[in-house]
């Protein structure tokens, strides 16, 4: 078991700095995700350099860096995103549990259906708010009309965009506001019950009042998911999650407890970074 | 800075906005003018035919008799649903192909050309392609190499429509799809089609548009017929065909005959323009 923070009560997690502690960037808590030695390319240029980390189990891991660092790149690795464009490549290990994402050849649907994804801009199927719902459910499960209803009604709820939307079911998902579209899509991953939710700038498009009902809802899914959550705004990272990982040009400089990354980094790099001084 | 009236660069400014203003509304008007006279003509000359019942029910007559246009509309309208339902389907996968698989490879844009190649063909020579490998082997005039003649000229349409509007879909749409486990052709089918739906019809639309005035192409193969007949192993009549021939000959009876018949198919195709836009307008 792991040890507790005596100060937060949190688990404790080996703060990693590239070059410094030996790989692998290992939490103390179970492991849900965990990246070993991944290169990754678009065409002939590498993206990604060995990067070495564990995700921990119903935790929120916050990726950081400038724009081109690849932390995105990191994240669209973990569902094997890059599939879809053949000029993209991943070598390495992803461990999902015990099974080699990177590795898997057939029954790829199987393993994205664990993996929930959100994009930066909200992205609602031209269907009804209902529809975008069941569409996935849809896949993996035969339900009836009334299993699927309360199916819908349970992921909607705990996306917490329910109240705004239950009178509205077969309307269009685009006639939502940015805010709530986003929320939709969230409760769309949600819906067909994935162990992960990796979440790519969800909150970028989205202005405060939205952002924020993002973020709790975020702190509130951790209990039952694995959130990866790749964000620009640094504030985001510290409020919402529990582990972060500073990258930079395609590595991974620093990856520690999320308040020992923005109090006490210890990297050089990291701290400029966090502190805005980086250019 | 100067007040705007005595500023040069932004009097000089207002005085080409004025000239391009004018310069662009001569061309509308130009555009217009041709077209309200082309319009009025056909209706002035076709619109007392088009107002008389028998033109509906009677067969093309023979020269001095009273008659109607019915086989060509019934010929025109099967010739026409063939053609449809043979050429979009085609398209619609060629299309899928094109924007959902081939994408960039060289098998894709080797197909893309060769379609953007038949969509600029002359119509013509569509027509005496179908009059070589199959007319002249069944040794017949028939409705179907009319079919197939127009299907022709439909697929280029809508391969390039349905590429066009499928490559407008947002990649992170088909993302979306994927990233909840959905395969590759259920994401195709459910979620880019619907995207792009109302282009695709509009392609298809257009398609219909098209062939609906095309006369070159049925000259070789549907050829035509004065009875009414629906057999599409047969020589069919059409009203492209018929308003050619009546319009070309000496007789006064015909030349209304013909009229009409040229103002029915612009009717319909404003007609068809007209639904498809009230229907999507409703559903987006």
């Amino acid at each position: 078991m792991a040890a507790l923070d005596s100060a937060t009560g949190r688990p404790l997690i080996r703060t990693t700095v590239r070059g410094g502690e030996p790989a692998p960037a290992a939490t103390e808590l179970p492991a849900k995700l965990r990246v070993r030695n991944l290169d990754f390319y678009y065409g002939g240029y590498q993206a990604l350099h060995g990067i070495t980390l564990d995700i921990p189990e119903n935790r929120v891991t916050a990726f950081i860096g400038p724009s081109g660092c690849g932390k995105s790149t990191l994240l669209r690795t973990f569902n094997r995103m890059y599939s879809l464009y053949p000029d993209q490549r991943a070598e390495g290990e992803v461990l999902l549990d015990s099974t080699n994402i990177v590795a898997v050849a057939r029954d790829l649907p199987l393993i994205r259906a664990k993996i929930g994804m959100v994009f930066q801009k909200p992205t609602p199927f031209p269907m009804s708010i209902y529809d975008n719902i069941a569409f996935g459910v849809r896949l993996f499960e035969r339900l009836t009309k009334r299993q699927m209803d309360e199916r819908v009604e349970w992921a909607l709820t705990r996306a917490a965009i329910w109240p705004e939307v239950r009178a509205k079911l077969d309307q269009s998902g685009n006639s939502l506001s940015g805010g709530q579209q986003q929320r939709l899509c969230i409760a769309r991953c949600i819906a067909i019950k994935p162990e992960v939710l990796l979440l790519d700038e969800p909150c970028s498009a989205l202005d405060p009042i939205s952002t924020a009902r993002i973020e709790e809802l975020i702190t509130e899914l951790k209990n039952d998911y694995t959130v990866v959550l790749v964000t620009h705004n640094m504030q985001q990272a510290a409020r919402v999650s529990d582990y972060t990982a500073y990258m930079y040009l395609g590595q991974l400089i620093e990856y520690g407890d999320t308040d020992t990354i923005f109090i006490k980094p210890q990297s050089k790099q990291t701290e400029d970074y966090i502190t805005g001084r980086f250019g | 800075m100067n007040p705007p009236q005595l500023n040069p660069l932004y009097r000089a400014r207002k005085r080409q906005n004025v000239v391009l203003l004018f310069i662009s509304c001569l061309a509308l008007a130009f555009g217009l003018f041709w077209l309200i006279w082309i319009l009025g003509t056909l209706f002035y000359e076709g619109g007392a035919a088009l107002l008389r019942a028998q033109f509906y029910y009677r067969m093309t007559p023979p020269p001095g008799e009273d008659g109607g246009l019915a086989n060509a509309i019934a010929g025109s309208v099967l010739l026409l649903t063939a053609a449809t339902l043979i050429g979009t389907p085609a398209g619609i996968l060629a299309g899928t192909y094109l924007a959902e698989y081939g994408k960039k490879s060289w098998l894709a844009s080797a197909t893309r050309f060769l379609n953007d190649v038949l969509l600029s063909a002359p119509s013509i020579v569509i027509g005496l392609f179908v009059y070589s490998v199959y007319v002249a082997h069944v040794r017949h005039f028939s409705g179907w190499a009319g079919a197939i003649a127009l299907a022709l000229i439909v697929v280029p349409v809508v391969v390039r429509t349905t590429d066009d509007m499928l490559k407008l879909v947002p990649n992170s749409l088909r993302e979306a799809a994927v990233a909840l486990g959905c395969p590759t052709w259920k994401m195709i089918v459910l979620v880019s089609y619907r995207a792009a739906r109302t282009g695709i019809l509009t392609g298809v639309l257009l398609a219909l548009a098209r062939i609906s005035g095309e006369t070159a192409p049925l000259l070789f193969t549907a050829l035509n017929n004065q009875f009414w007949s629906l057999d599409l192993n047969r020589p069919m009549s059409n009203l492209p065909t018929v308003i050619f021939q009546f319009a070309m000959s000496p007789y006064a009876d015909w030349h209304r005959l013909a009229w009409g018949g040229a103002a029915l198919i612009t009717l319909a195709v404003l007609g068809l323009n007209i639904v498809a836009r009230v229907l999507f307008a409703k559903k987006d």
